[in-house]
């Protein structure tokens, strides 16, 4: 729940940055891309904007999420991958949920064994667009 | 694609009175001893005071403090709240890499740094130290451009690799970052040539720590609040002193 309320802190945040450089009175959508690696709980982090819009007095129509999966890609043979269902690795996906990072320190190419390869996609949250009104 | 981490990170960090990135483009100089024993010292003075570890690859404030900190999950509460250590609010991804070797590429440093700094929140926090790791890479250019209101300090020994590598680290970055001062660490015999480099570029020099010949087995064989008291109270105290005025 912990990362729910900071990202939505966060989008918010950012929400009104981009409302005032623009001039915007009213925000009418925004769009977030979250990634599966990090377990986000949707519905806690709808919940979190909306309470977080109502203290900070923000007005935002819409917000809509879209999910990304996961790819794995390695740096030394090329492999990719995914986690099709991250309940295979519960034990470690509370570290993975806060800093998707530390998903390095727990696996490794499943073809080579090399620790050297990179999440192509999935790993964070992004806000693909916000429709402002003047 | 906006990246709602950076408008974030700067909520997290507002409320600190002042922050300490303890860094140094040359590595072995000290900077993890250091960074901890100010830490200690600020605490011990009355500040409220915080503990970051950003070196992920390599961390070690953890073992400096002698904790285990595989038994410890940092509480929840919007947020990430770093658990006292030694009275410091202390936080290392270590907490959740479990002390798993960690390799890293640029991106992914960059990822993990915007991800703790957005979490992690420093309550009632007045004075922060963050233990940068050694370079000029990744860690140190993410923390200059994503706060604004962190000062650095630059450790050095008087070796000439040393003294070289941060002056070009002091030329590079003294037009667009607040270098607070420089340390210098393991001076032989008073032979200190930090002050020299202060004095070209007009910063401060805050001091220096002397070489300790048995500080290695000293940091196996003693806790770190003693090795304070009886082995750097009264260097890192001046420094501190410096520092704070």
């Amino acid at each position: 729940m912990v990362h729910e309320w900071a990202l939505a802190e966060a989008i918010i945040d950012t929400a009104i940055e981009l409302a005032k450089e623009k001039g915007a009175s009213k925000i009418k959508k925004i769009i977030v891309r979250i990634g599966v690696l990090q377990s986000i709980e949707w519905e806690i982090l709808r919940y979190a904007l909306d309470i977080m819009k109502k203290e900070l007095n923000v007005k935002i129509e819409n917000i809509v999420f879209e999910e990304e999966d996961v790819r794995f890609k390695c740096g030394r043979c090329g492999y990719e991958w995914g986690i099709e269902d991250l309940d295979e690795m519960d034990e470690v996906r509370e570290a993975i949920h806060f800093i998707p990072e530390t998903v390095y320190a727990y696996i490794k190419c499943p073809n080579c064994g090399s620790p050297d390869f990179t999440i192509v996609s999935g790993r964070g949250v992004y806000i693909r667009r916000i429709e402002a009104i003047k | 694609m906006i990246d709602p981490r950076i408008f974030g990170i700067r909520r997290r960090l507002k409320g600190i009175k002042k922050i300490y990135a303890v860094a140094s483009s040359k590595g072995g100089v000290g900077k993890t001893l250091i960074s901890v024993l100010l830490a200690l010292k600020s605490k011990e003075i009355g500040y409220k005071t915080g503990l970051l570890d950003l070196d992920f690859t390599n961390p070690s404030c953890h073992i400096l403090l002698e904790r285990n900190v595989m038994d410890i999950l940092p509480e929840e509460n919007k947020g990430i709240i770093p658990p006292k250590i030694l009275d410091l609010s202390f936080m290392t991804i270590v907490y959740y890499t479990r002390d798993e070797p960690l390799a890293l590429r640029g991106s992914g440093i960059d990822n993990a740094i915007k991800e703790l700094l957005t979490i992690t929140r420093w309550i009632n926090t007045e004075i922060l130290y963050i233990d940068m790791p050694p370079g000029l890479s990744d860690e140190f250019l993410d923390i200059t451009s994503l706060l604004d209101n962190v000062d650095v300090l630059i450790v050095t020994t008087p070796s000439i690799l040393s003294i070289r590598s941060v002056e070009k680290m002091i030329k590079l970055f003294r037009d667009h970052v607040y270098i607070r001062g420089l340390l210098e660490n393991m001076v032989k015999e008073h032979d200190i040539r930090g002050d020299k480099l202060s004095e070209k570029y007009d910063i401060e020099y805050l001091g220096y720590i002397p070489f300790m010949p048995d500080l290695d087995k000293t940091l196996f064989n003693e806790n770190i609040e003693n090795i304070l008291k009886n082995r750097f109270d009264i260097y890192i105290t001046s420094i501190l002193t410096r520092l704070l005025k």
